[in-house]
């Protein structure tokens, strides 16, 4: 444990020292400007709508508190898929380089001659990158969530689930991307996972619509692209924990909501599956020839 | 006292290729051991099997006494790679440190012993330097330092020189000489022979992926010479008579192999092959350098 506790804390100082971090909190910081200033133009409009629609009417009062709600969900949202995607693009570029990257350099070679295991390398990088997407996420989804808070009142359900099953989904990229470097080059593993991902995103979309217009097939050709990699689905139920009553009734119809909904067991697959493929990085780089 | 390294048919292949092929050695414990051949002999595959940075296709080895790939043995042992690169974020003191964790030293040893390395390699005033400001000869120190961090029974080097200026080479030399004193095992992996000849007990010839002599340097004293008589009706009696002067003359056809500590004795040799009825063509004597012995040993062509 000590020695994967080193290599994560090197892992770590690496990716502070190449300024990786710093780059990612600089434009994390830019998108949150910008989500911020949007998003206070947006609630302004909103607001102006609502007022001069009702003027005294209960009824227009309620069903535009809804509007307004719903509005301010949909963009929360909007910003949280943002989020995920740059979360997934750093998990994605920090795995792919690392072991192919050392490897590559012989960096790696001083490393595993010393009197540890190969497993524990991949088990401390594993755990260094997952603090250090742990810390960008958390500070740029935090940001948008506390932004919308600030600025109308407005706070999710399920929120901390719903965040949860976000880092779980840029976990499951690092992961797949960890695993791919133990064995391909940079590129090669860079390609791979954002195939998978792209894989995942269409089969999303597939799955959703397949459930609006009933398709059962359709919907199958999402479950099927889940189970391939399950990353879509994990935001999919993030969504669908966060979403709002109104939005619950509607079944989650919104461009970043979630009609046909993963199941419980989906992310319990989710789970296994970033086990099963962290089992594979260490198999896959201890019978290695550096 | 268990062998720093045995090692028992070890044999690599890359696809149909065998790069070592069937390698048995053993150098003991306190030698300084050369492991000379021409580039692509199986050196660098060689010394990777060894300390686990690729598997070997069949046969066996240890390594203080230890199979391949313990930790225990690892722990003991210091390695500075051929083309090596280290962490080049990180400053010459947290390199170290890195490196001592990795070691599992404890804390207060680490720091005293990585003073004490970054003095006698002359990089204590760069220690807050970052490493990607290090010239290549400023790296091959802090490496050769990383080397000894756990005071190592023994230390495996590849190619430790190439590519230093004398200054540099001289100071691997010197701490080569260290390591000897304090009976650390040096495996020396290297195809500058002159290198070779000022540090190393004995050397092994590999071509091929396969050792084709094993030398040893402390009895190949300077000013030794070779001497090649072409002579005929050789008899075990005239063979007899040598060995005063030579206690292993060599044959090879219808040709005589001495190796003699000097000139003096070549008269005398003459006379008494002739006296045994031996008739003596030609006697032409050679002074050995390692380079001769390297050449003659792996061919003009360098193996290839």
């Amino acid at each position: 444990m000590n020695r994967i506790w080193i290599l994560a804390r090197m892992t770590f100082r690496e990716a502070l020292r190449r300024k990786i971090v710093l780059t990612g909190l600089l434009l994390g910081i830019g998108f949150l400007v910008l989500f911020s200033v949007g998003f206070h133009y947006i609630i302004v409009q909103v607001s102006q709508v609502s007022s001069a629609a009702n003027s005294g009417d209960p009824t227009g009062q309620a069903a535009s508190n809804i509007t307004s709600t719903e509005s301010k969900h949909a963009i929360l949202l909007a910003g949280l898929y943002a989020v995920t995607f740059l979360s997934v693009a750093m998990a994605a570029l920090l795995g792919a380089d690392t072991l192919a990257g050392e490897i590559g350099s012989g960096i790696i070679q001083t490393i595993v001659t010393k009197p540890i295991r190969r497993s524990d390398v991949i088990l401390g990088k594993w755990l260094g990158f997952a603090g250090l997407l742990g810390m960008y996420f958390g500070l740029v989804a935090g940001g948008v969530v506390l932004s919308v808070w600030l600025q109308s009142g407005y706070a999710p359900n399920h929120l901390a689930l719903g965040l949860a099953l976000i880092y779980l989904e840029s976990l499951l990229i690092m992961t797949i991307s960890l695993a791919g470097s133990s064995a391909f080059s940079a590129l090669a593993t860079g390609g791979m996972v954002f195939g998978l991902y792209g894989l995942a995103f269409i089969g999303g979309w597939i799955e959703q619509i397949g459930s609006i217009l009933q398709n059962s097939t359709a919907v199958k050709v999402g479950v099927i692209a889940s189970l391939i990699i399950p990353s879509e689905a994990l935001w999919r139920r993030a969504a669908f924990e966060m979403q709002t009553p109104m939005g619950a009734m509607m079944g989650g119809m919104s461009p970043f909501g979630a009609t046909s909904v993963p199941s419980p067991l989906m992310i319990a697959y989710a789970c296994l599956y970033l086990l099963a493929v962290l089992a594979l990085a260490v198999r896959s780089f201890a019978g290695r020839d550096l | 006292m268990n062998p720093a390294i045995e090692t028992h048919e070890l044999r690599k292949v890359f696809g149909t290729k065998p790069a070592v092929n069937g390698l048995t050695l053993r150098v003991e414990q306190g030698e300084v051991f050369g492991f000379l051949g021409p580039n692509g002999a199986g050196k660098t595959t060689s010394i990777k099997m060894l300390l686990g940075l690729t598997a070997p296709t069949s046969g066996h080895a240890w390594l203080l006494g230890q199979p391949l790939g313990n930790r225990a043995a690892l722990a003991r042992i210091g390695f500075l790679p051929e083309h090596f690169r280290f962490q080049d974020w990180l400053t010459a003191a947290e390199f170290l440190e890195l490196h001592g964790q990795l070691y599992g030293m404890p804390a207060p040893e680490l720091k005293n012993r990585i003073d004490q390395l970054l003095e006698r390699v002359g990089l204590a005033e760069f220690r807050r330097a970052a490493l990607r400001t290090f010239s290549k000869g400023m790296l091959q120190r802090i490496g050769l330092a990383q080397a000894l961090l756990n005071h190592p029974l023994l230390v495996c080097l590849d190619e430790p020189t190439s590519g230093l200026d004398p200054v540099g080479r001289r100071l691997v030399r010197d701490m080569i000489h260290e390591l000897r004193q304090e009976g650390t095992s040096v495996f020396l992996n290297s195809h500058l022979l002159s290198e070779i000849e000022v540090t190393c007990d004995r050397v092994a010839f590999i071509r091929h992926g396969e050792v084709v002599r094993l030398l040893d340097l402390a009895a190949l004293p300077a000013g030794q010479i070779t001497v090649t008589i072409r002579a005929n009706g050789i008899t075990p009696q005239a063979l007899q008579a040598l060995s005063q002067w030579c206690s292993q003359p060599r044959m090879e056809a219808e040709t005589l192999i001495l190796t003699l500590p000097s000139e003096a004795a070549l008269p005398d040799i003459t006379r008494s092959l002739v006296a045994n009825g031996v008739d003596v063509y030609s006697l032409t004597p050679q002074r050995m350098s390692l380079e001769d012995i390297f050449i003659e040993t792996v061919g003009k062509d360098g193996g290839l």
